[in-house]
């Protein structure tokens, strides 16, 4: 029988990167750019969280601790980090009108060096005998869940909703308030139209290069705080190198995949995060090789809603019209 | 008049692109209130640009405006809104994806309210006597829908000063009938309105002022009243001309191509040709009159095998009266058979030319493929871009130049400079003289002429009534893709071909 | 009134073409920025003087003949990996599965070293792992093609995609065929047999691939300039709808060149795995399509300036990883300086495109 109570709950915690990561980019896109460096930008804004965490341990040991304090400093880090790298994305592609996916590569590279990079440091810093960081009273700070009473919290509802961390609750709510902004307000079609034709939006009086920089560095933020999330919350505030893996690019592929739509994400997230782990809840016997083929799934039922959605060819599901191209306003 | 202070006073205007290209030279103009300015110039002589730069798209590079007498700095489209100036540009400046509302409140301040947003542009609509539905989305409109859409959004925005790029381009006789009434409502209600067109009649029709521009350079500006068509062709031209073209008879003209029940879908699978029917003789002009979009595209893009056809026939018939059906043959067939397509969209370099190629590289798009050799043969088109250069007067530094450094004709002589080399049999052409000067225009037309004169079928869809009925020998009208009649050209009446174009037959086909 | 609304202090305009010279002095002076902020950073990060630092960058590339040859086959599979998605960028198709595309070539190679050898003599394997490499390749890229050709579905977005699905192949793949047993990995295969290694010119290992690369990049500079069918790439890229108009089969234009984009990718697996590493991991592509995508943009799209952006960017994480071994630092070093210097120069392309005009100082009445 297959254990739904005890693989829900995995799946969303394994999703909610995702869905930070994804709400992030759609916003990003939503504007036109295609940030492909939000791979980069995840790491980059897990790492100095770990970072700011990793010296306030240092110097707070023990009772010294202020959980408060030690939620609030990692978050602040992980926002000016990831700000600062959504900044250098705009910059480039908004004010130099840069290649999008040349400088959008190039920030992954940096941010997944810089990650790695400071991540490697701190390790030898601490001087552990492990190859990681393990930032516990931070850890436990982000993970604890709502006071409960221990049948609540025992019981399915308890298991399935109310088991998970702050941030959890807070990237859906991110996402669900991005998808209301988008469809609902001023902002938002401006922002929509803005992605779909700047030109258009540019004659309309909105600025366009605010929106663009603005939608890119919220998202680039968003995204920087499922980085976060991952290891102070899935990871038990363990960071390794490159244990992160390709959770960026399964970002963005759950962007296509829910065609631009946050709301749709919270859920989508939580499916990319079943079929991610599916591999352990499916027997395989002895066929190690197999939970290699089951990690395909995301990617490849991405691949599916995109080739659906350009056949079926409906105006509201493509992408941005403008999406990867600089705007300058004096083209001829 | 001239004790009124200007709404908007424009002072020494100049704008350079590139670097180099001026297309506004030290230009001063006045609008005023309760006044409908007409500005008047060739393409290409810096009538849009001019008017970007009030409605906040291009920044001058030298100059001043005013507004009310007081100088202001416009920024962008948001200073010139402030400033209660609204342009409806040629090209529409909307997002296909979103409804009309959604595009009519872009940009504006405050909360979203589109039920509220809906109620006034349905009161606007009702004043001026629009049709538009607020919830419609702009990739569901025609043409002329997203006109008025335009036009909503900038009453809606309580514009003051109101300036419309060629506006009449798209439009039907009857609907700009109805927009220069609302125009002319606008005026008398104070507001300043600034339209810009190429257009004799409608200057005539509708200004009360007109400012005359020649290659970015302000001529001169007077009443309307005062001056008459020849003078302001003269001023917009620099010298002189007459408006004559010529039209020798066909000589010896037999069937060339013969349409039967022509059918075509668009991918939507809207119906763009409704069974059509007709033939077009070798040495003679068949012009091909109708208002924007009503399947002249598809007509010539079937023809040269660019374009699905549902049913109907296309038949291609030569001199000694053998018969091939051209339908189900691709483009590359259909050209060895001397079918010449040479079709110049809005664009000019979206289909025919590359812009980013050099003159050679252009010549030899329709060339590359000839030789069973791997390798391209740039020899020949090097040779073929320095005789139309030499042949046409094409303006160029030489022929390694990017087509699109070009100015709008020399890029049209370039198009039909290749399409007249490969010596076809059938020349298709539409918009052959959109954005040329007189000047060109006459080149194009001589060109069009000796083509036919040496026993070419010329198919030629045009968007200047006068023209087709001076050019051509019969002129076949469409009217929503069928054909409302053919007539011949000698003798037509403007009036009966517009008629046409509106309604199938003209209405009254008896009269 | 007053001059507290005059003019925005400056404004940006389109260049028109600048002469090649200045072009690269520009770009010259943007890679010299960014080394002086790479040694500045280098500095801050070890406390050696930043004249040090270079000369440790050149060690690490230069140092010993092993490393310039390690340098050399380095640059050679980038480069092969650039050239290869250079057709498709041509003609304005974001071909981003380079990584993909080479990886499954090395998949299929990895296959026939594998399950051929005792049914096929070793010559015949070479072939064998030649022929599928590239197919597999051609094969990777070309379904996205069918689909942007039929549907025009986004490639930059399928392409990405189609990385990860052979990522997690390979990786499935190199369990099933692990060795030792539990190991998870395929280690090196053959390695007694030598079955499916290609040659050694003489004593120098990487020479093989270095030809190689070296004649794709000469026939591949050939084929789209002087081609037919580069120039069909060319009026592809350019305008569609002209590419039609003149009786190119756009559809076709765009499956051919994206399989030729994954033939090349999947020669590049090929030597990966039987030249220069002959075992197989998820990542022995180590991040060279993404890369290639940088190579070629920043080279124009030119084979033969590819052979210098390619060189830059190997020389300098080589470079970089001489650095990290120095001074003890972590590997992950040379990324950072990569981005670094990345930035510098997609950014100064913003200055070779276009130009900034200032305003004659405000409050200046004429």
């Amino acid at each position: 029988m297959f254990d739904f109570i005890s693989f829900i709950p995995r799946a969303v915690v394994q999703g909610i990167p995702l869905l930070l990561g994804s709400t992030g980019e759609t916003l990003t896109e939503k504007s036109g750019n295609l940030n492909l460096g939000i791979p980069g930008v995840m790491y980059v804004g897990a790492i100095c969280g770990v970072i700011g965490s990793f010296f306030y341990e240092q110097s707070h040991p023990g009772d010294a601790f202020q959980p408060l304090v030690g939620i609030l400093i990692p978050l602040c880090c992980c926002l000016i980090g990831s700000l600062l790298m959504g900044l250098l994305y705009c910059f480039l592609t908004v004010t130099l009108r840069a290649n999008q996916n040349v400088t959008g590569l190039a920030i992954t590279t940096f941010g997944v060096g810089f990650g790695n990079f400071f991540g490697g440091s701190l390790i030898k810093l601490s001087g552990s005998s492990l190859p990681s960081i393990i930032l516990t009273p931070t850890s436990n700070a982000f993970r604890r869940s709502l006071p409960l009473s221990p049948a609540l919290a025992g019981s399915w509802f308890g298991k399935l909703f109310l088991s998970y961390g702050f941030l959890a609750y807070i990237a859906v709510i991110i996402a669900l308030t991005a998808a209301y902004v988008l469809s609902r307000t001023r902002t938002g079609l401006h922002l929509r139209a803005v992605g779909e034709s700047p030109n258009t939006a540019d004659a309309a009086g909105i600025n366009v290069a605010r929106y663009k920089y603005a939608a890119t560095c919220l998202g680039s933020v968003i995204a920087g705080l499922g980085g976060l999330y991952y290891v102070m919350d899935y990871a038990s505030g363990v960071w390794t190198n490159d244990a992160f893996g390709d959770r960026g690019w399964l970002a963005i592929a759950l962007v296509i995949f829910t065609i631009w739509r946050p709301n749709v994400g919270v859920l989508a997230s939580f499916l990319f995060g079943g079929l991610y782990i599916l591999h352990m809840y499916i027997p395989s016997g002895m066929n190690l090789a197999i939970k290699e083929i089951y990690k395909m799934a995301p990617y490849v039922v991405t691949i599916i809603v995109l080739i659906i959605t350009s056949m079926r060819n409906k105006r509201e599901d493509q992408p941005p019209a403008s999406l990867g191209l600089a705007y300058f306003r004096e083209e001829r | 008049m001239d004790n009124k202070t200007p709404a908007v006073t424009m002072r020494n205007i100049t704008k350079r692109f590139d670097g180099k290209v001026v297309a506004n030279d030290k230009v001063w103009l006045n609008i005023y209130r309760g006044e409908i300015l007409a500005l008047l110039g060739e393409n290409g002589s810096g009538k849009t640009t001019l008017m970007n730069m009030l409605s906040g798209i291009y920044f001058p590079d030298e100059g001043e405006i005013a507004i009310d007498g007081k100088e202001v700095v416009i920024r962008s489209p948001k200073d010139a809104f402030a400033l209660g100036i609204g342009m409806i540009h040629q090209h529409f400046k909307l997002v296909d994806v979103l409804t009309a509302a959604e595009n009519i409140v872009l940009g504006l301040p405050g909360k979203l309210d589109l039920k509220a947003a809906s109620e006034k542009i349905r009161a606007i609509c009702s004043a001026y006597g629009f049709e538009v539905d607020p919830n419609q989305k702009i990739y569901n409109m025609s043409v002329s829908q997203k006109q008025t859409v335009e036009i909503v959004k900038v009453l809606y925005r309580g514009a003051d000063i109101l300036i419309l790029d060629e506006p009449t381009a798209v439009l039907t006789p009857q609907e700009t009938d109805k927009l220069f009434a609302v125009l002319r409502n606008m005026r008398n209600d104070g507001k300043a309105i600034v339209i810009i067109t190429h257009k004799m009649h409608e200057v005539e029709a509708l200004s009360d002022r007109v400012a005359v521009l020649r290659h970015g350079q302000f001529i001169g500006d007077m009443p309307t009243k005062t001056t008459n068509a020849q003078e302001m062709t003269n001023m917009m031209v620099g010298h002189p001309v007459v408006l004559n073209i010529d039209r020798p008879e066909p000589k010896n003209p037999k069937p060339r191509i013969e349409v039967k029940g022509l059918t075509v879908r668009d991918i939507e699978g809207t119906l763009k040709l409704d069974d059509v029917s007709f033939t077009a003789n070798s040495g003679e002009i068949l012009g091909v009159a109708g208002i924007s979009g009503c399947g002249q595209k598809e007509l010539l893009e079937a023809i040269a095998g660019l374009q699905p056809v549902e049913k109907g026939s296309i038949c291609y018939i030569e001199d000694d009266g053998t018969r091939e059906e051209l339908i189900g043959k691709d483009p590359l067939s259909i050209q060895n058979m001397g079918v010449s397509l040479s079709f110049v969209p809005e664009d000019r370099l979206g289909m025919g030319l590359v812009g980013n190629m050099d003159l050679s590289d252009n010549m030899m798009l329709r060339s590359f493929r000839r030789g069973h050799s791997l390798f391209t043969d740039r020899k020949t088109p090097h040779q073929l871009a320095e005789t139309v250069v030499r042949d046409l007067e094409v303006n160029t530094p030489g022929v390694s130049t990017p087509v699109r450094r070009l100015s709008g004709g020399n890029v049209q002589k370039v198009l039909v400079g290749r399409e007249i080399a490969s010596a076809p049999r059938v020349l298709l052409t539409a918009y052959a003289v959109r954005g040329l000067d007189i000047n060109s225009s006459y080149t194009i037309y001589d060109l069009i002429n000796r083509q036919k004169s040496e026993g070419v079928a010329v198919i030629y869809v045009g968007e200047d009534l006068d023209v087709l009925l001076e050019l051509a020998d019969r002129i076949l009208v469409l009217c929503g893709g069928k054909v409302s009649g053919i007539v011949p050209g000698r003798g037509a009446k403007k009036r009966d071909v517009g008629l046409m174009m509106t309604k199938l037959g003209g209405g009254q086909t008896n009269e | 009134m007053n001059n507290k609304t005059r003019e925005p202090l400056f404004h940006i305009a389109k260049r028109a073409a600048l002469p090649w010279y200045r072009t690269w002095a520009i770009r010259g002076g943007a890679l010299v920025l960014a080394l002086i902020v790479c040694a500045l950073i280098t500095t801050l990060v070890t406390g050696e003087n930043p004249l040090q630092v270079y000369v440790a960058i050149f060690k690490g590339s230069f140092g010993t003949s092993r490393k310039v040859w390690v340098l050399l086959q380095n640059v050679a599979m980038l480069l092969c990996v650039s050239l290869a998605v250079t057709p498709a960028f041509r003609m304005r198709c974001w071909n981003l599965g380079g990584e993909g595309q080479a990886l499954i070539g090395g998949l299929a190679a990895a296959a026939c070293m594998i399950l051929l050898p005792g049914k096929l003599p070793n010559w015949a394997v070479i072939v064998c792992m030649t022929v599928s490499s590239i197919l597999a390749g051609a094969v990777w890229a070309g379904i996205p093609a069918l689909f942007k050709a039929r549907w025009n579905t986004n490639e930059t977005l399928f392409t990405l995609m189609m990385n990860y699905v052979a990522t997690q192949l390979v990786a499935y793949y190199c369990v099933v065929w692990e060795s030792p047993k539990g190991s998870g990995n395929i280690g090196i295969i053959n390695p007694n047999t030598q079955i499916g290694w290609f040659p050694q010119i003489g004593s120098y290992k990487y020479l093989l691939n270095i030809l190689i690369v070296a004649a794709v990049c000469v026939a591949m500079y050939i084929y789209l300039n002087f081609s037919k069918h580069g120039y069909e790439i060319a009026v592809v890229g350019e305008s569609e709808r002209t590419a039609r108009y003149v009786g190119i089969k756009v559809d076709r234009v765009i499956i051919r060149t994206m399989l030729l984009s994954g033939a090349v990718c999947g020669l590049a697996g090929l030597l990966l795995v039987g030249s220069t590493n002959h075992t197989l991991t998820p990542t022995i592509v180590d991040g060279r399509g993404f890369t290639a995508v940088m190579v070629s943009w920043l080279a124009k799209f030119n084979p033969v300036w590819m052979i210098l952006t390619s060189f830059l960017l190997v020389f300098l994480s080589r470079g970089a990883g001489e650095i990290a071994t120095r001074f003890s630092l972590n590997q992950s070093f040379g990324d950072i300086l990569t981005g670094v210097i990345l930035f510098f120069i997609i950014g100064s392309e913003f200055f070779i495109n276009y130009r900034i005009i200032f305003r004659r100082p405000a409050g200046k009445e004429d």
